[in-house]
């Protein structure tokens, strides 16, 4: 009797779950089914049944917007601004762990302030400083201050302390290594586990952000995905269609669902890594 | 004896001789911190003090605190202040809900749940899909005419033999902000919900054997370990999602539109500074500087409280 009761509700527990699951993933249902159906379909009933209008959708999307412009402008500057981002910081955390020098202490605190400042908080200042370097409409202020991630860096330095044993350092020294030279041969293969995470985690950051861009650039052939995509808050043609917004959504979000796919192991514990900090 | 000091001190030499290849190290990131991160910074921090109306066109002159005494006194910076809070506050509520709740089915000593692996990857799924497209997504299904949404309820009142009249989600006052709170849950609690297991996973086993040994009940250790030793994790899910829910921006900056009656409940305080310090015809840099300053203020005094309450409570 016990034992009925204890299998109902785990059977209860079980549909709790899946629920939540199909709630999660429905909103992506529609949107596939919806963008093979023309805009009068949408408007006049609903259906899971995925109607035949994929190619005017596509030719409307098109005619609008040319969205592999736009993935291609993102990847211009997710794939630099990640690799950038991981390199160096790895370089300024293996500095930070490993040697002992005036001010280590001060940007190890500099790297926990800016760790808590709001992104917004320089926006203004930020934009000022490219007017007046002529960066506007450049990737150059998308990409290069990635080189100075103080979330990366703090996460790299915590595992350089706890995975990199500093005798095999010692040892490399005494057999002649340059610092630069073990740095690449020794600490980097060590390091490459949590660079991947970092590197992943920093491509989505990178592929999905929309504010930065949008302040940067207004040029439309410039346009990342992200800022591409907002376009269609002005346009009333593209609105009176619903099959083609549903479809360029769809379009927009099948990268990063092919990178999730590849790499979901090393984007959940990344987010784990990120809670348990020691 | 003294061979050994001789070591010692060319030991010593040495390591400082390496030590000094340090600064090579962290060099490239000081050089680019200093220009992009701490020089954007200090430069908002000195527009907030003057008049600036566009940064580098016209005379701007020094006004104190001008601005500040301004944003104080500006009823629609607080307004924005307070729908922030309020949409965050709505969302961080479910989010945190669901996820605790999660957490507690998963963790549970007696029903053992299979399938962590494969719920974390799903409800961890629409966090992955940039805002700009969660926006579009949610902005046309929830259509207050045409939209999927409605026709989906509308189909189950008519089963029920009931008829729906439309909701405008998004178009209401009442109803549009906590739509954006709901879809920001819908985007966020397998994030929470992640990092809370990832606290439960790191307690040692030893804790829940002793405990078994005890012949303690499942609640007992449930209160007694998980929750105690998760509150850390709790405390920095609560802190992280308070500064990002402060900076709120994509959604409804992209759900709303400016001529709908609801989008004076929906601005957000990012909307405002973004008002002033970037749309055209409203640019007044100066102005937009002290409300980035005012929002930072508020985050920090807000955590400071957060981390104080929390720590006071375990004593």
């Amino acid at each position: 009797m016990n034992n009925i009761g204890f299998h109902i509700k785990k059977s209860i527990l079980y549909i709790f779950l899946i629920g939540l699951g199909v709630v999660c993933l429905v909103p992506f249902l529609l949107m596939m089914v919806n963008a093979t159906r023309s805009g009068v379909e949408i408007t006049r009933s609903f259906t899971l049944i995925p109607s035949s209008h994929l190619k005017e959708n596509w030719d409307t999307v098109f005619e609008f917007f040319d969205l592999f412009r736009g993935m291609w402008n993102s990847l211009l500057v997710a794939i630099p601004a990640t690799l950038l981002s991981v390199y160096f910081s790895a370089l300024t955390a293996y500095g930070l762990a490993m040697y002992k020098f005036k001010g280590n202490k001060l940007i190890f605190t500099m790297i926990l302030v800016f760790m808590m400042i709001p992104g917004q908080l320089g926006l203004i200042g930020f934009y000022n400083l490219c007017t007046k370097l002529h960066l506007v409409n450049s990737y150059i202020p998308l990409i290069i201050p990635a080189i100075a991630s103080p979330g990366t860096v703090f996460f790299l330095r915590q595992y350089v302390m706890s995975a990199l044993p500093p005798a095999l350092i010692e040892a490399a020294r005494i057999d002649g290594a340059g610092e630069l030279y073990s740095f690449h041969r020794i600490v980097l293969p060590i390091m490459s586990p949590a660079l991947a995470t970092m590197g992943i985690m920093g491509f989505i950051g990178n592929w999905n952000s929309y504010l930065t861009p949008m302040i940067i650039l207004n040029k439309n052939d410039k346009f990342t995905l992200p800022v591409m995509m907002a376009t269609m808050r002005a346009s009333t043609d593209i609105q009176s269609e619903q099959g083609a917004i549903y479809l360029a959504v769809a379009i927009s979000i099948i990268p990063i669902l092919l990178v999730f796919c590849f790499f979901s192991k090393y984007i959940i514990s990344s987010i784990s890594a990120g809670s348990v900090k020691e | 004896m003294k061979k050994g000091m001789v070591i010692d001190m060319k030991k010593k030499k040495g390591m400082k001789n390496y030590d000094r290849a340090g600064y090579l190290f962290v060099l490239p990131f000081v050089v680019v911190f200093l220009i992009f991160s701490v020089y954007p910074v200090l430069r908002t921090l000195y527009l907030s003090f003057t008049n600036t109306k566009i940064a580098g066109i016209g005379n701007a002159s020094w006004v104190w605190f001008d601005n500040y005494v301004r944003v104080v006194t500006d009823k629609f910076f607080w307004r924005a202040l307070w729908n922030t809070v309020r949409i965050w506050g709505v969302n961080i509520v479910m989010q945190l809900g669901i996820a605790f709740l999660l957490m507690m089915v998963f963790s549970d000593i007696k029903y053992k749940m299979k399938g962590l692996g494969f719920f974390r990857v799903i409800f961890y799924l629409p966090n992955l899909i940039a805002a700009t497209s969660v926006a579009f997504l949610f902005k046309t299904l929830l259509d207050w005419r045409y939209g999927t949404f409605n026709q989906l309820i509308s189909e189950i009142y008519k089963l029920l033999g009931m008829s729906y009249n439309p909701i405008d989600w998004l178009g209401t006052a009442t109803y549009a902000g906590n739509t954006i709170a709901v879809i920001q849950t819908w985007m966020w609690f397998g994030n929470s919900f992640i990092m809370l297991m990832a606290g439960v996973q790191g307690i040692s086993k030893d804790y829940f054997e002793a405990a078994a040994i005890d012949g303690a009940g499942r609640w007992t250790v449930f209160g007694k370990i998980t929750l105690p030793l998760i509150k850390p994790i709790l405390l920095y899910v609560a802190i992280t999602s308070l500064i990002g829910g402060l900076q709120m921006f994509d959604l409804p900056y992209l759900m709303s539109d400016k001529a709908s009656a609801s989008y004076n409940s929906v601005q957000t305080v990012v909307m405002y500074l973004y008002k002033f310090g970037f749309e055209t015809g409203t640019t007044q840099t100066g102005y937009a500087s002290a409300i980035a300053y005012m929002i930072f203020l508020i985050i920090l005094t807000v955590s400071i409280i957060q981390l104080k309450l929390f720590n006071g409570k375990e004593k």
